[in-house]
Formats: structure tokens, sequence, C-alpha cells
């Protein structure tokens, strides 16, 4: 599903975010993303849904070889790849129905088939009768639940989450956790970095820790392994 | 692009005005106090025009014809002037109209003056008076005049006069005065867009984000741009719409106050039919261009996240 050989990442500034990052993450599998501050995460991430580009090395997601892709295609491969963002970064001033149907408006999908579909994704993620509330209005939980929603309505093959939980309290982000797994059961890839040793350590799931922009750690049914 | 699309967009640009409703605002507020004042200095400039063509189509050349000619010369004449294709009419003044005509514009002064000429001894010669079509030919076409006199002698005219010198000074300040207005105008066109421009840049910045998030849904370049498009036409047509009826209705007033309250009947301005369609014609069309130009450059630079 995710397949990146020997993939390095410098930025213009002289940052060697990655170094050498060589990993399969096969489809349907739930994996954390771990590590400090810094370490490159983020960047492992944004290589995935082609925020950023490699400086060398070969990333495939889904079939697609991300690193070449033209410009233009861009839009058409992120229609395939959930991202779910620890600001939520919902349209402000869309409510909770149309920041989720934009997704759906974005692939053209007929406005019968978006109105059915996005009111069944916003029960799913438990926000029956609050699809015409504004973010703003919403709690930061529902708000993640949002976008959740927006990310999962066109059944990506693959779920981006950056620190999902990070805004919330321990029990809000448990909700979120059993929301993600029950994606997972679904058949979706989930790809989520956090700092939540909690979850990591009480949801056993493969964990790949990132360090200094290597891979420092995988296994299948890690810890989280850090000191707080 | 699938049509389902397209009414998505239009749907969702006039969504996107009331969802910003003060950005909208804004934007509205710079477009209608813009060409409001783009458009005042346009009737202005218009009017100044027209009392500009008032004045320069009073000038009109004077041909007096020698005394006691036949009838058969005089019509030949009559005729070979009226065939110019830059004369608009001929008009012949017999020597009674004539002075006729001299003791109104004398009035009081001339009473003296003229007392005791009648009938019978008519200082004054018969002569035509010639309207030119374009003002601006009115020497061409004198001289045009005097040299049927010079190519056959026969021809019975005295003189050829149509204000030397002074009519070349008045087109001189007429041409100026419209210059003038024509900068004015171009000055303040260029002012408009500029405001307007800057003030939908100023509200898109704001958005920027949204445009970011847009794209990392998987939104392409065309499906975030189109709806900005359709919002700044609207917003753009609205204003200029607006501003148009709130210039018009003034401006009626202002017809109807100085042509029949005041009786000022020798400045006479343009007619609100003839100057409403140059005015709503101009206006809609800059503050719609603008709407859709400042919307569309201001999004074109946040969609290369």
């Amino acid at each position: 599903m995710i397949e990146m050989q020997d993939i390095w990442k410098t930025y213009a500034n002289g940052t060697h975010a990655l170094r050498g990052v060589s990993v399969i993450i096969e489809k349907n599998e739930f994996v954390y993303l771990v590590g400090p501050s810094g370490a490159g995460k983020s960047t492992f991430m944004k290589l995935i849904y082609r925020e950023e580009v490699p400086t060398k090395g070969q990333i495939s997601v889904n079939g697609f070889n991300i690193g070449k892709l033209k410009p233009r295609k861009i839009p058409f491969v992120r229609r395939n790849i959930g991202v779910i963002f620890q600001d939520f970064r919902l349209l402000p001033k869309f409510t909770a129905y149309e920041n989720v149907a934009f997704a759906m408006e974005v692939i053209e999908t007929p406005r019968r088939l978006i109105k059915k579909r996005t009111m069944e994704v916003l029960e799913l993620v438990g926000l029956k009768g609050k699809h015409n509330s504004l973010p703003a209005q919403l709690s930061g939980g529902e708000q993640q639940r949002v976008g959740i929603a927006r990310a999962i309505v066109n059944n990506p093959a693959v779920i981006i989450a950056d620190e999902p939980t990070g805004n919330l309290d321990p029990e809000t982000s448990w909700g979120i956790m059993n929301l993600l797994e029950e994606i997972n059961f679904r058949g979706t890839t989930i790809v989520m970095a956090t700092h939540n040793r909690d979850i990591v350590n009480k949801l056993r799931k493969r964990v790949i820790a990132i360090e200094d922009g290597i891979i420092a750690r995988d296994e299948a049914r890690g810890e989280y392994g850090y000191e707080i | 692009m699938k049509f389902r699309t397209i009414l998505r967009h239009i749907r969702e640009g006039t969504k996107n005005i009331i969802r910003n409703g003060w950005m909208s605002f804004a934007s509205l507020s710079s477009i209608v106090i813009s060409l409001f004042i783009l458009g005042v200095f346009l009737l202005l400039a218009l009017n100044v025009n027209n009392l500009a063509n008032q004045i320069e189509s009073q000038v009109e050349v004077k041909v007096y014809l020698q005394l006691g000619v036949e009838q058969s010369k005089v019509e030949e004449l009559h005729n070979a002037i009226a065939n110019m294709p830059e004369v608009r009419s001929v008009k012949f003044v017999s020597k009674a109209e004539g002075l006729e005509l001299l003791r109104v514009s004398l009035g009081e002064d001339g009473k003296d003056l003229l007392e005791g000429f009648d009938e019978t001894n008519n200082p004054l010669p018969d002569s035509f008076t010639v309207e030119v079509i374009e003002p601006q030919t009115i020497s061409f076409v004198a001289n045009k005049i005097k040299a049927i006199n010079e190519a056959d002698p026969t021809v019975p005219i005295t003189n050829v006069k149509y204000g030397q010198g002074t009519v070349e000074t008045l087109f001189k300040f007429t041409t100026a005065v419209r210059n003038i207005g024509l900068i004015i105008v171009a000055g303040l066109a260029l002012t408009a867009m500029f405001l307007i421009s800057n003030t939908i840049k100023v509200t898109i910045l704001a958005r920027r984000r949204e445009i970011a998030i847009m794209k990392l849904v998987g939104a392409t370049n065309h499906f975030i741009r189109w709806p900005f498009f359709i919002e700044g036409a609207l917003i753009g047509l609205l204003g200029s719409a607006v501003t148009t009826a709130i210039l018009l209705v003034l401006y009626q007033q202002l017809v109807q106050i100085t042509q029949f309250e005041l009786g000022l009947m020798m400045i006479k301005l343009v007619t609100i039919e003839d100057a409403g369609w140059l005015i709503s014609g101009v206006l809609i069309a800059i503050g719609t261009l603008i709407g859709i130009w400042g919307s569309t450059i201001s999004v074109r630079k946040y969609l290369k996240v």
C-alpha cells in the first residue's frame, strides 16, 4: 500500500528531516508513528499525501509513484488518501455537513448521493443531528469527528492522521481511537503520528519510531517507548 | 466539468457571499463608493462634452450675395452648397429677414441705429446661412464656398464669413475641456479599479487557509477557482448595479430641478435616456470585470500551495 525506498528529505534551510527511510506498510495495517518532536514524523506523512516531495528515493502510495507525480495529478492522488489533523483544518464558514460534502463535491458526486453518504458518515462518527453546526459551535472532539468524517467519506484506501488526539482530553481521545479502529476494521490502512503514550501502549498496533530522520524501531505490536 | 458541478459552483459562489458576510460587505462598499465617484465625474464629463457640442454646433458660415441677383443664379448656388457632403443645411435669408434678425439681435440698442430703414432702403444683402455636420470642418467648408466664387466670377458671392480666429479659439478651448474630462475620468477609473481589487485581495487573503484545506481534500485548482470567480462577478455586478441605480435616480432629480424648476433652459443637461445607457454600461462593465479580476488574481496566488 505504502512503500518507501531510501527516502531522503532535505529542506531548503538545510535541515535533514529524513535520512534514508525504507518501509513497507501493507494494506489494512494500523501503524503508529512515534518519536520526539522534529524527528521527521510530519515529513514522513507529508510525503505520503504529497505535500512534500522527497529529495531522494522512491515512494509509492496505492500504486502511484508519488515522487514523480505531475502537479496537476496531485488532487487525484489525494482523493484516495484521507488526512486528519491535530488542528482539524475544517472550513470555518462551512457547516459540519458542508465540510464533509465538500470532499464528495470535489469528485463530482451527484447531489443526491452526497446527501445520503454525508448523513450516513456523520451518523457513523456520532454527529447525528449536528450537521448544521459550524465548526466554532462544536467541541474539539466533535470537530475532530467532522475531520474524520471528511477523511473517510470517499472510502479512501489510506488514512493519514497527524496527532488526531493531540488537542483532545483523554476521554474524547479514546472515542476518536475507537472510531479509527472501526474504520481500520472496515479495511482502511491507517498511519497515525502520535505522542499519546497511553493510547499506543493500550491499543497495541505496529509502532514505527522515527528519531533524527531514520527509523529507530519497527515493531509489530510495539510500545510507545519514550518517557514523557 | 459536469453540468451539476457548474450548478454547484454557482450555488457555492452565491453562498460564499453570505458566508463571508462582512467581507462581502467591505468589497461591496468599496465598489459602490469608488464607482459612485467615477460615475459622478463621468456624468460631469458627459455634460461638459455636451455643452461643448452645443457651443460648437452654433458656428455657421454666412455667405453674402450681391444685390439684385437673378433668382436662378441664387438657386444654382444654393444647390451647389447644399450638395457638399460636409453641409447639413443651407438656409436662404432674404434681405428683409436679415433686417428683422438684426433688429431682434440688437434689441433696444439698435432701435435708434436701424430707425428709418424699411423695405425700400434696406442696405443688407441677401445671404445664405450654412450649417455644417462636423463643426470642426467649418473653415474647410468656408474655403470651398470661396473657391466656387474664385473659379467662376459670375457666381454672385460678395463675401464668405465664419468668424475666423474666434472659431479656432473656441475649438481649442472645447477640445482642451474634453481632454481634461477624459483624463480625469480615466484616472478615476484606474483608481477605482485599484481600490476595488485591493479590497477583494484583502478579503481573499483571509481565506487562504480555506484554499489550502480545499487542496488537501483533493480539489483541483479549477474547482477552487470557479466559486471565487462567480462570487467576484456577483459582488461586482451587484455593487455596480446599486451604484448605477443611485446615480441615475439622483441625476434624474438634478435634471428635473435644473430644467423645470429653475428653468435653466440655457444649460441643457444630457437627458437621462442618453446618459443612462452609457453610465450603466460603463459602471456595470467595470464593476463586474474588476470583481472577477480581483478575485481570480488573488486566488491564483494562494493556489500555489
